[in-house]
């Protein structure tokens, strides 16, 4: 039994999520290998090759590959498929993009965002943004799976898999135009330890971030918002937390003015310790708190800014 | 242009899903059923396209054909597609969840027949979560795909879409025929009027079974339980900021 894992990476260095998809591909067992698709992406090879429990690194390089456009990642991983019998990827943007066209091409029934292997063929996944818990068993001969970064614990450094080099396809179908990244020297929100959260109570973009960019700088954390404030126009989309946005688990996460509508919990609810401050004291979010402070925000965080010290 | 929309009959955004007691599924019964909220705006910019909104030119559409898998039922949701602007349907009627592939199977097959210019679809549905058909649909047509759309151009027989990734956005080109996947900040759908709600009334729906496209529909997953997720339960109130930040020191938080 062999295990492919389609690495996230910058170019440089794979990413967490990478990590925590070795952890769920050595759970369903076999020989578990990385594949680095890019461009000038050896760096991000060699760090894959850290990962313990890895047996090798496969590195597939073409120009135009950096962007990991899902026709050209897909052709690539279809080339390699026949060797596996599972292919798993972290559930990014990326992936959730190439990883059902390589299960169409493939024939086989993609399992989308597990949070659990209880077998090598059997998963568990949320559906309805979270409230409700899915077992499914799957008898397709190839897997192809996404993996819910939250759900598993990160795969530690300390291997020194060889790294081969495979060739990289580009499909020609979609081109790349451009991009605009949004470039923050504060972490990630999937990997973000701390998570301060904005909402409606905001008012405002202007008053958004003059409160919570001081607050994140305070505790080093990232910044995130929920859905209404997104819609609002107070917050960029990148940052929305949610059963549209992103699924957050930090250690801890600081929600403030957010009422905690369904949508919203399902992204941040596994967080370890959710702190609220609200000044709604029947607002939702306090049934799933560990802390709560019913208050304005606009003297509790000046408050907390200075608690902290 | 031609512009398939496929739609689909999914519990409604702002109902709670309740596991049943039995841990087979989900509770349907009684519960107030509504269009995917995605799919809402991928047939809100479909008739964009059509009337010239925005930045579109008018008749950048000519024709908007939705399609859905589903029960009987389905056609009410079909009928809000027509009543927002869509011209014409399609039910395939299936009482059987029917699983993506199997769906995007289906999809290929209707393709095939409607030969649209481009597909617009939601990103994924709420019930299932799967975030997978419009992919797999693009992958069988060996079609180019532009997903988690939040900006739609069309012009010299090519889409250029401003796509949600994560940390930024990102731009693509793919030449029509084309699957785009509809995100969020694309657009806010409209509510159909009360004349277009008459209107669509008039508007053809063509029933079909899933037989009649002689694809295999067959499942390849076994549901072997659902169930509802551990509940969090409510912690303390604290009095103020100084008193928060004593207790997360406790816990080792900060």
């Amino acid at each position: 039994m062999a295990v492919l894992v389609i690495a996230d990476h910058d170019g440089s260095a794979v990413r967490d999520t990478t990590n925590k998809t070795v952890t769920a591909a050595l759970a369903i067992g076999g020989d578990v290998d990385v594949l680095v698709v890019g461009s000038g992406a050896k760096a991000a090879a060699d760090s894959a090759a850290k990962i313990t429990g890895v047996r090798k690194v496969l590195l597939a390089e073409s120009a135009g590959l950096g962007h990991q456009l899902a026709e050209d990642v897909e052709e690539t991983v279809l080339a390699l498929a026949g060797g596996y019998d599972a292919i798993l990827s972290p559930a990014t943007m990326d992936g959730k993009n190439f990883m059902p066209r390589l299960a169409a091409k493939l024939d086989v029934a993609p399992i989308s965002d597990i949070v659990e292997v209880v077998s090598a063929d059997t998963f568990v996944r949320p559906i309805y943004a979270g409230n409700a818990l899915e077992t499914i068993q799957s008898s397709d001969a190839k897997k192809v799976i996404t993996v819910r970064p939250t759900g598993f614990a990160a795969a530690a450094d300390g291997g020194s898999a060889p790294v081969e080099t495979v060739s990289g396809v580009e499909a020609g179908k979609a081109s790349f135009v451009g991009e605009e990244l949004v470039k923050s020297d504060r972490p990630e929100l999937g990997a973000a330890k701390i998570i301060v959260s904005g909402g409606r109570a905001l008012g405002s973009s202007e008053e958004f971030h003059a409160v919570m960019e001081p607050l994140a700088d305070k505790l080093g954390a990232a910044i995130g918002a929920s859905r209404a404030a997104v819609d609002a126009g107070y917050a960029p989309n990148d940052y929305q937390v949610g059963q549209t946005g992103k699924v957050v688990a930090p250690a801890l996460y600081i929600a403030i003015g957010i009422s905690g509508a369904i949508q919203h919990l399902a992204g941040m609810k596994d967080s370890k310790i959710i702190v609220a401050i609200n000044k709604d004291p029947d607002a939702p979010i306090f049934q799933v708190a560990d802390y709560g402070i019913v208050g304005d925000y606009k003297t509790i965080v000046p408050e907390l800014m200075s608690a902290l010290g | 242009m031609k512009v398939l929309v496929p739609v689909k009959r999914v519990i409604d955004y702002n109902v709670k899903a309740r596991v049943k007691a039995d841990q087979t599924g989900v509770d349907l019964a009684n519960v107030k059923m509504s269009m995917n909220p995605f799919d809402e705006i991928a047939v809100e910019e479909a008739v964009r396209l059509k009337e010239g909104k925005e930045h579109h030119a008018a008749g950048t559409a000519a024709e908007i054909v939705v399609v859905s898998i589903g029960v009987t039922q389905a056609q009410e949701t079909i009928r809000t597609a027509l009543a927002m602007g869509a011209d014409r349907g399609i039910l395939i009627q299936s009482d059987a969840d029917l699983e993506p592939l199997a769906v995007a199977k289906l999809l290929k097959a209707v393709v095939d027949e409607e030969k649209p210019d481009l597909v617009l679809m939601g990103k994924q549905s709420i019930d299932g979560d799967n975030n997978a058909v419009g992919q797999m649909l693009a992958a069988l047509l060996d079609w180019p795909q532009a997903t988690f759309a939040s900006k739609i151009e069309i012009g010299g027989g090519k889409a250029t879409v401003t796509r949600e990734v994560d940390g930024g956005l990102q731009t693509l080109s793919a030449t029509l025929p084309a699957v785009v996947t509809v995100d969020l900040r694309l657009n806010t759908p409209r509510y159909a009027s009360l004349p277009n709600i008459m209107k669509a009334k008039k508007k053809e729906i063509a029933v079909k079974a899933v037989a009649d496209y002689g694809v295999d529909v067959a499942p390849r997953l076994k549901v072997v339980k659902v169930t509802a997720p551990a509940t969090r339960s409510a912690g303390i109130k604290v009095a103020d900021a100084a008193e928060l930040v004593s207790k997360l020191k406790t816990a080792g938080a900060l």
